[in-house]
């Protein structure tokens, strides 16, 4: 089986390369039009699909180089032992069925004259509309003594799978007692969220298994998203046992040694038993080689067909854009994905894109039967995208503890619904 | 040939129209959804293989939708996350809206 899938795709791979020395910018009838997709995550795999649905002509390509897809939203439960990894887990199997041409390799590279994308063992797949979905990388390195060997000792687990079972374990492992700390970055990072419903579960599973323990926050920001609500839970879940140091407080972290497990602020040093770094991010690596990622290492686009302000041709969808009032969140990533794949149908075809419209919706756990959210209604403005005023905003801060109990249930639906529609 | 009377034609005209308005309903729901109708198989689940409690809306009475929005985005209908979204879309998305998931399966 997989020999046979690899000789497909060598085949594949070397009949589209004589392709390239006829380059077809505009489709005769039979000549489908290709289009590349990078990473297969909740952006990529959503946006070779709309596309199949929007377009069935064109031929679509998902360049993802791990056969399994580790979903990061609730991997946050994973680590506070409410949930195992493999229901984290999707594979591509659908979205081969959908008949797109499924290229399990590293993408490298991006040829934006020439319209190829460059893999792993030096293949090139031509294009004649490339869409990036590389999701983040970390910015090894912003962080003094924060490197890839670092994280082996003072785990990330921003990127969802063998982190995530890392830090978990650490946990586990943990004698009561122990402190746990935090480090947030500053914006913009992948989940603004993520890390605060984080500290809310790691403090769910010590309050539960080990409740002498302590939960500080280190944070490079002095405000983060649904703040009040986060903070009234804690108050009430959690009192004591998490606190959360801002910046004015002295919260951000100038340098790690993971030796020691020591995080270093400018007001003092924190000793952790488990030390959890989320460290500084950008584009996921191939945005920077494509020519797509400004100085910031997140990619500029436009907000009507996510095609890149840096390179013609090229679109980016998900974390690694930069979408002005949307957050990076899975339910975003597929939202842009389908706008995307509509825009870029209607592209090929000579057709003018429409003006869409975008929505975000991003629930938080705090507990297991307490959650939280944030929507947001968007549409470009100014070149970018913003918020449609008078819509979206979180959960009222007085709901009683019941609409937070149905919040949780919606939670998990809301994951359930999206797997299922990208990967299912 | 017998007389049609205006009230007769005024109804096959308004036939007339629907049918077409249909149509062209139709074909926009094949060709594309109108703006932010992508975005609502986030929550509201189209396969046939996903399970949730927040209710599919593809293939719902136009009007039937067209309300739901108007009753979230005043405020009439208790809501989790739909008043704040409700509250993004104007009359006229909201119709297109409706129109383009009244028509899918």
């Amino acid at each position: 089986m997989k020999a046979t899938r690899r000789a497909f795709l060598k085949f594949g791979v070397a009949a589209t390369a004589s392709a390239t020395l006829l380059p077809v910018r505009t489709f005769a009838q039979g000549a489908a039009p290709r289009v590349v997709v990078v990473g297969g995550g909740f952006a990529g795999a959503s946006c070779a699909r709309a596309l199949r649905q929007a377009a069935p002509r064109v031929a679509v390509t998902l360049v993802e180089a791990n056969p399994t897809f580790t979903a990061c939203p609730f991997s946050n439960a994973v680590i506070g032992g409410l949930r195992e990894l493999s229901a984290q887990q999707f594979t591509y199997e659908r979205v081969a069925g959908d008949g797109i041409t499924m290229v399990r390799a590293l993408a490298t590279g991006v040829d934006a004259q020439a319209r190829t994308v460059t893999l792993a063992d030096g293949a090139r797949l031509p294009y004649d509309r490339l869409v990036l979905a590389p999701g983040i990388d970390i910015r090894w390195g912003a962080l003094p003594g924060y490197d890839e060997a670092a994280a082996a000792q003072m785990p990330h687990a921003w990127r969802a799978g063998e982190q995530t079972v890392l830090l978990r374990r650490q946990l586990e492992a943990m004698d009561d007692g122990g402190l746990v700390v935090i480090s947030a970055p500053a914006n913009p990072f992948r989940c603004p969220p993520g890390p605060y419903e984080r500290a809310s579960l790691i403090a769910h599973y010590l309050k539960t298994k080990k409740p002498r323990s302590k939960l500080i926050i280190l944070d490079a920001k002095d405000a983060f998203s649904k703040q009040r609500l986060f903070q009234a839970a804690w108050a009430e879940l959690y009192p004591g046992l998490l606190e959360w140091v801002p910046l004015s407080k002295g919260g951000n972290v100038t340098s790690v040694d993971a030796g020691t497990r020591t995080l270093v602020t400018d007001f003092g040093r924190h000793q952790a038993k488990v030390a959890n770094v989320i460290p500084p991010q950008k584009a996921g690596r191939i945005a920077e080689g494509a020519g797509v990622a400004d100085r910031t290492g997140w990619c500029p686009i436009d907000p009507v067909t996510f095609e890149s302000k840096l390179q013609a041709g090229i679109h980016v969808i998900g974390d690694a854009a930069i979408a002005g009032a949307m957050p990076k969140s899975a339910f975003a990533a597929n939202s842009q994905a389908k706008t995307c794949a509509a825009a870029v149908a209607r592209l090929l075809t000579g057709a003018v894109p429409s003006t869409p419209k975008l929505i975000n919706t991003c629930y938080s756990l705090v507990a297991p039967d307490y959650g939280i959210s944030v929507a947001g209604v968007y549409q470009p403005s100014g070149g970018q995208l913003a918020d449609v005023p008078g819509s979206g905003g979180v959960s009222p801060t007085d709901a009683p503890r019941a609409t937070r109990a149905v919040e949780a249930v919606l939670a998990e639906a809301w994951f359930r619904t999206i797997t299922g529609e990208v990967f299912g | 040939m017998g007389r049609i009377s205006d009230g007769l034609m005024s109804k096959l005209v308004a036939t007339a129209i629907a049918a077409v308005a249909t149509a062209a309903a139709a074909v926009v729901a094949s060709a594309e959804p109108p703006p932010g109708a992508a975005a609502c198989s986030g929550c509201h689940p189209v396969s046939p293989r996903v399970t949730s409690p927040v209710p599919r809306i593809a293939g719902i009475d136009r009007a039937a939708i067209v309300r739901a929005m108007q009753d979230f985005r005043s405020g009439q209908r208790a809501a989790t996350v739909m008043d704040r979204i409700a509250k993004g879309f104007t009359d006229d998305e909201i119709q297109a809206i409706a129109a383009w998931f009244a028509t899918q399966k």
